[in-house]
């Protein structure tokens, strides 16, 4: 089929627009007809991918314009990777997150759905698109849409949450807009390819760099680098169970795969490496982001706020692999893409399980829970290994690529930042580990306002997900080698 | 002194958006009432919008509609007769999504100040910091 790269993000929208309009004709058909539309995604995408490594990237002319008139998506290895990524998390997410969604939304689910799919359709979209502001409008309904389903959280927060997700979320896009108006009155072109050749000779202009610090600067915010990251962990806590789980692993890492896209396809290695080096301040950045990300996690006293800082010190991560200027620490922030995204998102799952059990999730009301919620538990131990980094899990695999690279550069400081974060996630995680297990629960007679609150294990299609996505990560880290083989170092070529 | 002043009025568009976007940048960060940082949100994106459509003027050149229609017969259209339209219809696109957006964060206004009767970022903070 020649329509699969277009049927990834129309097969979401279609379907989100449809299951719309049956919420007047018959609610429950809602629900299968979103869960079809992002089934065709994730299987376009997988052929995608597969037809990608055959034959190398693919070149897609929407509606028949060819570029650099038309608009065009180009898929390569590396975005074809991000799409099978959030395609089949997005999938996952929505049979996991059936029951919880019912219990925390109500009656209003079915219309939930649709802006759902709206959601993923712009994430898609912004993986696939080889269009700078076809990328823009992509970006701004991801934002529209997420600020809505923040919103829709925590009846008292959330409203609040969301707003400030809105301020800061409006800021990061006008910045990358603004850059992209830079970038067209240079040369005329919106296609990143075409803008790619045609800024290759002027090293010099500062209408060039003036394009490049706004179209980065508004993905750092868009993404919550550290100075940038205020708006994350709110908005993240205060939303709903089946959005937490597909925001958190999804939106940063596809932020980051913009930054990659900008950074590799349309400025060029030379341009950023070479002619500004600009590659010893933003790797600090990154390392104080790493820190700050992990010392800010170990004041919370919430297990949803406390995986929301992990995310920010994760972003750094990431950023400093790619900034690092060298093959090791591309190949460690790529991978660390996919690894984080599974790893965040069994997290999730995990947590989602104890809130739809025990709705507050902080610290201490965990007590006891790995009797009650043995296989839960399981799950989020694996992921809280794969954060900390223990082999074999996937974790372990990019951040030995992450410090590898820091170590060729000499940016000991980062490769040193890289350990004590895993040292402070190793401290919070036991923590958690100690309460759970150790203590018993407290929800005794003494507690008669309360009453015996029964804690049982979650449904069991929430637990199949949550098993088999954990499980993955050890999978992912058998298989971390050939993944570097096959998509990440031909990519780098 | 009259180097300046040359280059800010040969450059007048970009000081204005320059400006305005300040301007709503500090609405946004200064202001402390929710519907006044909505408000400089909006124009922070105007400011942007204005950006664009000035950049695709040109001195001396017509609406880009082409009137004469047989072209085939030596009648030859000249670029700079015409200013640019593509950055005009890019902000079309631009203003739906500031208009949805300023609709949305007044929509989540009205629910903040059902909940707390307030729209004042520091009576907020201390309501929120009591529960």
């Amino acid at each position: 089929m020649e329509n699969y790269p277009a049927l990834i993000v129309v097969a979401p929208f279609v379907t989100g627009l449809l299951a719309g309009l049956f919420v007047w004709i018959e609610k429950r058909l809602s629900y299968p007809i979103v869960l079809a539309g992002l089934f065709i995604s994730s299987f376009s995408a997988v052929q995608v991918l597969i037809r990608v490594m055959e034959s190398g990237p693919i070149q897609y002319k929407m509606g028949g314009w060819s570029p650099p008139i038309g608009i065009e998506y180009r898929i390569d290895l590396l975005n074809a990777m991000v799409l099978c990524l959030v395609s089949g998390i997005a999938f996952l997410n929505l049979i996991a997150s059936y029951r919880s969604a019912e219990k925390e939304i109500g009656d209003r689910v079915s219309s939930y759905y649709t802006v759902y799919n709206l959601f993923l359709t712009g994430l898609l979209g912004v993986t696939i698109t080889g269009d700078l502001f076809n990328l823009y409008v992509l970006i701004e309904i991801t934002s529209l849409t997420s600020y809505a389903q923040v919103a829709m959280g925590d009846r008292d927060r959330g409203p609040l949450a969301s707003l400030n997700y809105i301020f800061i979320g409006v800021i990061g896009a006008s910045f990358y807009l603004l850059g992209v108006g830079y970038l067209y009155m240079y040369t005329g072109s919106l296609n990143m390819a075409d803008v790619a050749v045609l800024i290759k000779g002027s090293q010099g202009s500062s209408t060039v760099l003036v394009a490049f610090i706004l179209c980065i600067l508004g993905i750092w915010i868009k993404m919550a680098l550290f100075p940038f990251h205020v708006w994350l962990p709110n908005a993240y806590t205060y939303s709903p169970v089946i959005f937490a789980r597909v925001v958190a692993p999804l939106m940063t890492k596809v932020m980051v795969y913009i930054m990659l896209r900008l950074m590799i396809t349309v400025f060029g290695y030379d341009y950023i490496f070479n002619t500004l080096n600009l590659s010893d301040a933003v790797v600090w950045l990154a390392t104080i982001a790493v820190l700050a990300g992990g010392v800010m996690a170990l004041a919370q006293k919430n297990l949803k706020k406390m995986l929301t800082y992990i995310i920010v010190s994760e972003i750094g991560y990431m950023v400093g692999g790619a900034w690092m200027g060298n093959q090791l620490g591309m190949t460690g922030a790529i991978l660390h893409i996919l690894n984080d995204a599974l790893m965040t998102f069994a997290l999730f799952l995990a947590v989602g399980n104890m809130v739809y059990r025990i709705d507050r999730v902080d610290i201490t009301d965990l007590k006891g829970l790995f009797g009650k919620m043995p296989w839960t538990m399981a799950g989020f131990v694996l992921a809280a290994f794969s954060i900390v980094g223990v082999p074999p899990t996937c974790g372990f695999f990019s951040k030995w690529y992450l410090i590898l690279g820091a170590m060729e550069k000499g940016a000991y400081h980062f490769a040193a930042a890289l350990i004590i974060s895993s040292l402070i996630c190793a401290v919070l995680f036991f923590k958690v580990f100690e309460i759970c297990f150790f203590e018993s629960g407290s929800h005794g007679h003494d507690h008669s306002s309360h009453g015996p609150v029964a804690i049982e294990e979650a449904p069991v299609s929430m637990l199949i997900i949550s098993g088999l996505v954990s499980l993955s990560l050890i999978v992912a880290g058998f298989y971390s080698g050939a993944i570097v083989n096959t998509i990440i170092l031909p990519f780098l070529k | 002194m009259s180097d300046v002043l040359s280059l800010i009025i040969a450059k007048y568009n970009y000081w204005l958006y320059v400006i305005l976007m300040m301007i709503g940048l500090y609405g946004m960060i200064a202001k402390n009432n929710l519907i006044k940082k909505v408000v400089g949100m909006n124009i922070f994106q105007t400011a942007i919008i204005l950006f664009y459509v000035s950049i695709g003027y040109k001195t001396n050149a017509g609406i880009p509609i082409i009137t004469t229609a047989d072209t085939a017969h030596g009648v030859v259209v000249k670029a700079a007769d015409y200013i640019n339209p593509l950055t005009s219809c890019l902000m079309l696109t631009a203003i739906v999504v500031s208009v949805a957006t300023f609709g949305y964060a007044m929509a989540l206004a009205v629910r903040i100040y059902q909940r707390y009767q307030t729209l004042e970022e520091d009576e907020l903070r201390m309501r929120l910091s009591e529960e």
